[in-house]
């Protein structure tokens, strides 16, 4: 054990009982909170839930010494607690078909892993088709998707009523459902519980979780990293892993890396908790809007991205109202819901709305972005080659095709189909 | 709502326009003669600014004349609006980490 943490407890149903009789007060505290130490051998930057998992990974599959993850705000509070926790791997290519396929079969088994419950529920994630353009998009995915391992089927109209009886096939003439592609190996996990099962495992393998700690700028000799800048003083480190999803282009350039990012506000919004009425995802990307409903009983509803660069942590009211002008045509029955809460995010859209997993031209210097409107899917398996990633040196098997440097060879992987939301 | 300031039209809001994204981009001559480096820090490297950052707009829904905004990305306040082709007004640039 490092940073001198005491050993947390398992949580399982006998710890449950054994602190039931002591009215729940003995708890240990979940997570340590640590003071950053002068030198570590790797720091990734952003505590969400990639910068968490590739810690994670790091320290327990990765002889690579020390980790520190280093977090601005507090873990999980950037796009990890932003999203609306859709998860999925029914991507056309066959490059992001195997990352995001590898991805979701870490999910499925998640909270055994992390023993912590991430709540991950398969309960089925539908994609609407409302034209005939939109059905041989879907069916051209499917196919690509059954070719590569991945769990695809068509629905027609009757099957789509079958699965989800609350959606209006009509669509009120303006958005008729044709039909739908389905993975019924989908579906959503509890974002937060993703970053703290992370955070609290990623502690016990011995990684200290610095939050409240933004860095400033990076210290680079000869081309090689060699420390971390931060509010609370000089990091040292051996390498160094950014992940900071809006924000990568801002910490990329303290370095003298030049990104294809562009940092759009993606918004999401819940509704007042109702009894279960939906049990399952709806997406449509033509309409830009996806909706499911959460343990609580909220409808969680998925809005489209601000045209315009932004940073503020808000969308504007336009994007809102085109989305749940949308979802009422499709669902009529929830237009007598309120909304309770909206948000918005700060998504990092990479020109072929594919990720980067790389190494930089700094020398110690990797970079995971340009996981746009659509990381949170990923998380696991991002963590898992990222972590890779920075350990040997050299790009994981699967995140090979995902190099920065795709964008100067040519070879890009165009995924504006399979991403919910256009940009 | 953007409330943005088109230097043909006066304000409207914001979904009369188009975005056209960073601003003061100049097509290479000779593309070429390039190196892929090159073509590829034309085509794909982005400033990104957090702060305040020179951008393109369209009117779509109006005049339909592309021009340049000065705005600032974290409080979404605009600073200035300009014709295309001539050197952007000076601002006071506010700066964020």
């Amino acid at each position: 054990m490092q940073g001198g943490q005491s050993m947390k407890q398992r949580y399982s149903l006998a710890s449950l009982v054994k602190n039931a009789f002591s009215h729940h007060e003995g708890w240990a505290q979940a997570l340590p909170s640590a003071e950053p130490r002068e030198s570590y051998d790797v720091v990734i930057v952003g505590g969400g839930g990639h910068g968490l998992a590739t810690a994670y990974y790091l320290a327990k599959e990765l002889q690579v010494g020390s980790v520190a993850v280093v977090e601005r705000g507090w873990i999980g509070g950037g796009n990890t607690g932003r999203n609306t926790t859709i998860v999925r791997s029914n991507y056309l290519w066959d490059q992001s078909a195997a990352l995001y396929e590898h991805g979701l079969k870490l999910w499925e088994n998640l909270s055994h892993e992390l023993n912590y419950n991430v709540m991950f529920s398969q309960r089925g994630v539908m994609n609407l088709a409302h034209n005939q353009n939109d059905l041989r998009a879907l069916s051209r995915r499917i196919n690509a998707n059954r070719l590569n391992g991945v769990d695809s089927e068509f629905l027609d109209a009757q099957g789509v009523k079958d699965f989800c009886p609350v959606i209006d096939l009509r669509g009120n003439g303006r958005y008729p459902v044709l039909g739908a592609s389905l993975q019924r190996r989908g579906g959503t996990a509890r974002h937060d519980a993703v970053a703290w099962g992370y955070a609290r495992a990623a502690a016990e393998y011995g990684v200290d979780i610095v939050q409240t700690c933004p860095v400033e700028g990076f210290e680079i000799k000869d081309g090689r990293v060699t420390a971390v800048r931060t509010a609370r003083g000089r990091i040292a480190a051996k390498k160094v892993g950014i992940a900071a999803a809006g924000h990568s282009s801002v910490l990329a350039q303290m370095a003298g890396v030049q990104l294809p990012i562009q940092s759009l506000p993606l918004q999401a919004l819940v509704s007042e908790p109702v009894k279960p009425i939906i049990d399952c995802v709806v997406m449509s990307s033509a309409v830009h809007a996806y909706v499911s409903q959460s343990d609580k009983g909220e409808l969680v509803i998925g809005a489209g991205v601000d045209r315009y660069i932004g940073y503020g942590q808000r969308g504007s009211i336009p994007v809102t109202e085109e989305t749940l002008a949308a979802i009422c045509e499709l669902f009529p029955l929830f237009r007598r819901l309120r909304m309770l809460r909206m948000w918005g995010g700060i998504v990092d859209t990479c020109p072929d709305a594919s990720p980067i997993i790389s190494k930089t031209p700094v020398e110690g210097l990797f970079i995971n972005c340009g996981w746009g409107t659509g990381g949170f899917k990923a998380t696991p398996g991002s963590g898992h080659v990222f972590a890779h990633t920075i350990a040997r040196n050299e790009p994981h098997r699967l995140a090979e095709p995902f190099r920065l440097d795709r964008f100067v060879t040519g070879f890009t992987i165009d995924e504006h189909g399979a991403a919910a939301v256009a940009h | 709502m953007l409330l943005i300031p088109c230097p043909y039209c006066g304000p409207r809001p914001e979904i009369e326009f188009g975005y056209g994204s960073e601003a003061h981009l100049a097509r290479p001559g000779a593309p070429q003669e390039m190196s892929d480096e090159d073509w590829a820090a034309y085509v794909y490297w982005r400033k990104n600014t957090k702060g305040v950052f020179h951008e393109r707009w369209v009117h779509t829904h109006g005049c339909r004349r592309w021009f340049n905004v000065i705005r600032d990305t974290v409080t979404y306040e605009i600073l200035a609006a300009y014709e295309q082709g001539i050197e952007p007004p000076a601002v006071e640039i506010e700066t964020y980490v």
